[in-house]
């Protein structure tokens, strides 16, 4: 617990000095605030953007994030001296997780807000982000530990979090992308939150969104297996 | 004296090459050993074996009577190693480099700036890592190795890449905890830099140590000219056997106040590492 305690608060005191990471989380809680505010179209749903933003969000921030915050450590050997300070795998990763999932957790809050979520509505949505930020967080977590650096990791992450954070609303437009996209955690996860307090929870999402997770903590255990965090 | 560090016949090979073969060395507790050799003759993956960040192939390393690989927490933390490829937090100034790790070993907060003191940088303590010159950088790393005031300390070519300077204030950190009973195990290929601060060197060769001993024994054990320089006041050079023989004219010359400087004609390491493996230590 005390190591966890130390990699948790080292990525604090970082990432307060790291613009890249930083932008990450509040970009999108930012720009929900904004768009919320700024347009106003009468055919438009309820709280659109919210909705839309929160799955981008949660596409994005907890996977790019992961990747790069692994890929740095490793490219920068500072990971491997926190190795030799006798942090286990388990306890680093388990910090950093902790540190994204506690990040994501606040613009979580923004957007639940500006989505004027309350009582079970409000309980599901926080489910259904933390699903969300935790599937992400394993994939980015998959892309670090598989990337022996910070140009390969990225190289990797954005086409992948393309995937995730974009094809939710380009299946808005187009019913194969949404057909394609129905596989994927976060397309389910934007079918959650739009049908929170109009439709209750569908098998179908739980067991992809189950899927999801088997197959990314498989994944997960491969390329751990196979490159460690060396 | 006790044995701090015991290796027996250690063998490690990456694909068919092998990096080490055979290697056995005692270090006595409160020594400067020096493990001299060229880029990749083995002397990092030696000290990644002796520290439990690699294992061997064959053969046995100790740690204070403890087998490497089964080197437990509480052992790990009795000794500090810099290596060359041993990263900061380039973001984070000194001073939060260093917290991350006081938390890691449960250490008060006073250590921070003990370890900083230590190395000189205490004026440092608030610039990013990212900023400091590369003397500045050897010696935060320093800082770090310190902060649990190991018995043993690990440095992998501490000075590389330094200017004079630098690499002068890293020697004096050095002998400075040599003095307090540490034992000290360095890796170069600066053969000034073994001469200065080792009790005891090996010099390492294709995965081999092909002579051990102190810096001054393995210079006279190869001084095979066994003779004695003298510079004349007068610019004129001559040379006597530096034996019994030679003792009357040697008088004779620093009586008659001629004699203005004499030398022996050992060779340095260079050249006695150059005469075993026809390859250069700077190399």
């Amino acid at each position: 617990m005390k190591n966890i305690c130390a990699v948790f608060l080292k990525q604090v005191s970082d990432t307060l000095k790291n613009k890249t990471i930083l932008i990450q989380f509040l970009m999108f809680p930012v720009l929900v605030i904004v768009m919320e505010n700024a347009v106003k179209i009468d055919d438009m749903p309820e709280h659109f953007f919210a909705k839309l933003f929160a799955v981008m969000f949660v596409g994005m921030a907890p996977l790019t994030c992961m990747s790069a915050i692994i890929s740095e450590e490793k490219e920068k050997n500072t990971l491997r001296v926190l190795m030799m300070s006798n942090v286990k795998p388990a306890e680093y990763l388990f910090g950093i997780g902790a540190y994204v999932f506690v990040m994501c957790a606040f613009g979580t809050v923004v957007f639940a807000a500006v989505g004027g979520y309350t009582g079970a509505d409000l309980a599901l949505f926080i489910a259904v982000m933390s699903a969300g930020i935790i599937l992400s967080e394993l994939t980015g977590a998959v892309i670090g530990v598989f990337s022996r650096n910070q140009m390969t990791a990225t190289s990797i992450t954005v086409p992948v979090m393309m995937i995730f954070s974009f094809l939710p609303m380009l299946s808005m437009f187009n019913d194969t992308v949404k057909a394609a996209a129905r596989v994927t955690y976060s397309q389910q996860l934007s079918e959650l939150i739009n049908g929170i307090g109009t439709t209750a929870i569908s098998a179908e999402s739980v067991i992809i969104i189950s899927i999801n997770f088997v197959l990314a903590v498989v994944l997960f255990t491969v390329a751990y297996r196979r490159k460690g965090l060396e | 004296m006790s044995c701090t560090i015991k290796t027996e016949r250690i063998t490690k090979a990456f694909g068919a090459r092998n990096v080490l073969d055979g290697i056995d060395l005692d270090i006595r507790s409160g020594e400067i050993f020096g493990l001299l050799g060229p880029s990749g003759a083995g002397k990092t993956t030696l000290i990644k074996i002796l520290t439990g960040q690699l294992s061997q192939d064959g053969g046995t390393a100790y740690i204070n009577g403890t087998d490497t690989r089964k080197l437990s927490g509480a052992e790990h933390r009795k000794f500090g190693i810099t290596m060359d490829n041993f990263g900061l937090y380039e973001r984070l100034s000194c001073a939060e480099n260093l917290k991350i790790f006081a938390r890691i070993y449960g250490l008060p907060n006073n250590s921070i700036s003990d370890a900083l003191a230590k190395v000189g940088l205490s004026d440092a303590a608030k610039t990013p890592a990212g900023k400091l010159s590369k003397g500045m950088t050897g010696r935060l790393k320093l800082a770090r190795a310190f902060m649990t005031d190991p018995d043993i300390l690990f440095l992998d070519e501490p000075t590389n890449g330094l200017d004079p300077v630098s690499a002068d204030e890293i020697h004096k950190i050095i002998l400075s905890e040599k003095a307090r009973g540490k034992t000290v195990f360095l890796t170069t290929h600066t053969m000034t830099e073994a001469e200065k601060l080792c009790d005891n060197i090996a010099l390492l060769s294709d995965g081999k140590i092909v002579e051990y001993g102190t810096p001054a024994e393995i210079c006279r054990r190869y001084d095979h000219q066994r003779m004695l320089k003298i510079h004349l006041y007068d610019g004129q050079d001559m040379m006597l056997p530096h034996n019994r023989d030679a003792a009357a004219a040697l008088a004779a010359l620093i009586e008659d106040g001629k004699a203005e400087t004499i030398h022996t004609t050992e060779p340095d390491l260079e050249t006695v590492f150059m005469e075993l493996t026809g390859k250069e230590l700077s190399a």
